[in-house]
């Protein structure tokens, strides 16, 4: 396990020279309680950089979703996702199998552990959000103790768009937002609005 | 020159070093009588900004003891941390990646070469003639229309802020000054020396008497009264830092003053991009002053001023 902790702060420290990554916590505080920490993805990158702007207590028990297709090619991408991160990985085509990713976050969470996930689904070319999918309303509504904590992630879908291959040294910076949960005979498309909405408010300007 | 230039750095740097201690001791004294033990906004900001300058002036000390590889080294990271700081906050699309790969992968380090080879034909022209033609052309190649003419302006004002005009003050060394063969490592010192302290005594100045804004829409912080105080203190700074120039004491005198005025507007530009992103500072890397360009935004614009100055007017 040890080598694996190397592993994970030799990763950070690469991530935070390349992106002079600066976190700012509105509001919340880097606490050690079970939450979601939901982000707009922009790149593949996207979880590495909050994972890394964590402490490191709280980055020992909070586990990035990830998708299966893209993390389970290559033996090298296999181990980083298994042992390093301890992400927790999902099927993204329905016709696997293994189609349960709420079941496999929802355990993960019954662990003690904390999830970073991308209500988006994808990652995401445009300038504004794509409609969040469903699972973070359900998983909210199973683990009504699980603080919502949304995070924008600026700059890192300049720093290696889809389909770049050298990146560019942009300085990039997350906004911890304040935590939201479910209202009381909130409808799950309603939910999702609020959610989208409140990530949306920690963006910075647009041109 | 009366003394040689060992003996000008040493007591340039010296004098500097003495008040730096000076400045040191007040900042801890007035921590120790206003709030001991507890956080004071002023104080504590002074204390950060005090320490900051440490290793700013160590670091250029170092660089001058290195030589010219030390000193071309150091600002081309300068560079290169103000382009991150200015591209980071300029909002650039998917269409730009190469032209900022470009940017900071072939024409920074480019411009510095030239710099180190003294090749001043085309350093003076690489970034306004060909990186002005070529980036627009990769931009164009990204297929984004989407305020095209907008995004390849920002690239270039980048450059030509960040890397072009920062670039011209290891370019002072290049310069073949009569009968100051060897020193032209003390017009880097007397340039930065007076334009900072420029920026030193505008903050002091405008903390003391500042009223009248220059203009509330750019800077809450920039007043007329700091404006005036500043850049007249600084200019008797760089006036009686002749000893160590080749010029005499009224042209140093004449000199100090107009690149404090460009200082001046070089930090009040930045400002007003600054304001249209709605930000306070660049960034963050300088604890105290904000981002790297917050530092430089001064000297960025006075810089290729006073290198063309010294070089109409010194150069055989």
């Amino acid at each position: 396990m040890a080598f694996e902790h190397l592993i994970a702060s030799g990763l950070c420290a690469f991530a935070k020279l390349l992106t002079g990554v600066r976190a700012v916590w509105r509001t919340t505080e880097p606490l050690p309680r079970r939450r979601i920490y939901f982000a707009n993805h922009r790149s593949h990158g996207d979880f590495v950089l909050i994972w890394a702007s964590l402490p490191s207590p709280l980055r020992r028990r909070t586990r990035p979703v990830a998708a299966a297709d893209y993390w389970l090619q290559g033996g090298l991408r296999r181990y980083i996702a298994n042992r390093v991160f301890r992400a927790v990985l999902i099927e993204r085509a329905a016709k696997s199998g293994r189609a349960d990713p709420v079941g496999q976050m929802a355990e993960a969470l019954a662990a003690g552990d904390s999830l970073i996930i991308f209500p988006e689904g994808t990652r995401n070319l445009g300038d504004t959000l794509l409609p969040f999918k469903s699972g973070l309303y359900h998983l909210t509504l199973a683990h009504p103790d699980v603080e919502l904590v949304p995070v924008w992630i600026e700059n890192l879908g300049r720093v290696m768009p889809k389909g770049a291959v050298v990146p560019v040294p942009l300085l990039c910076s997350l906004t911890f937002g304040p935590a939201l949960a479910v209202a009381a005979g909130e409808t799950r498309d309603a939910f999702l609005a609020r959610a989208s909405a409140a990530l949306l408010a920690l963006a910075p300007p647009a041109d | 020159m009366s003394m040689s230039l060992q003996e000008s750095l040493v007591a340039v740097f010296g004098g500097i070093f003495a008040v730096l201690a000076v400045a040191s001791c007040i900042g801890a004294l007035l921590k120790w009588r206003l709030a001991p033990g507890a956080s004071h906004a002023t104080v504590d900001n002074l204390n950060s900004r005090i320490r900051a300058w440490w290793v700013m002036i160590l670091l250029i000390a170092g660089a001058i003891w290195i030589g010219k590889g030390g000193i071309i080294a150091l600002f081309a990271f300068i560079s290169f941390q103000c382009l991150r700081e200015f591209v980071s906050l300029t909002h650039t699309r998917r269409g730009d990646h190469q032209a900022l790969q470009w940017s900071f992968f072939f024409f920074l380090p480019l411009q510095y070469y030239l710099i180190a080879i003294d090749w001043y034909g085309l350093f003076s022209i690489l970034i306004p003639v060909y990186a002005f033609l070529l980036l627009p052309i990769c931009a164009a190649l990204g297929s984004d229309t989407t305020r095209f003419l907008e995004r390849a302006a920002k690239v270039q004002w980048g450059l030509m802020i960040c890397v072009y005009c920062l670039s011209h003050v290891p370019a002072l060394l290049s310069l073949e000054i009569i009968d100051f063969a060897g020193g032209n490592v003390l017009l880097i010192v007397f340039l930065v020396l007076t334009v900072q302290s420029s920026d030193v005594f505008q903050y002091v100045w405008g903390k003391l008497l500042g009223k009248r804004k220059i203009s509330a829409a750019i800077s809450p912080s920039k007043t007329l009264e700091g404006l005036i105080g500043g850049v007249l203190t600084s200019t008797a700074v760089g006036a009686a830092l002749w000893w160590m120039t080749p010029f005499l004491p009224w042209q140093a005198a004449l000199i100090a003053l107009t690149i404090n005025v460009m200082g001046f507007f070089g930090g009040f530009v930045l400002s007003a991009i600054k304001r249209d992103r709605g930000v306070k500072d660049w960034g963050a890397l300088i604890e105290g002053h904000g981002g790297m360009l917050d530092r430089v935004d001064s000297i960025s614009f006075s810089a290729p001023i006073f290198f063309h100055i010294v070089r109409y007017w010194w150069v055989a």
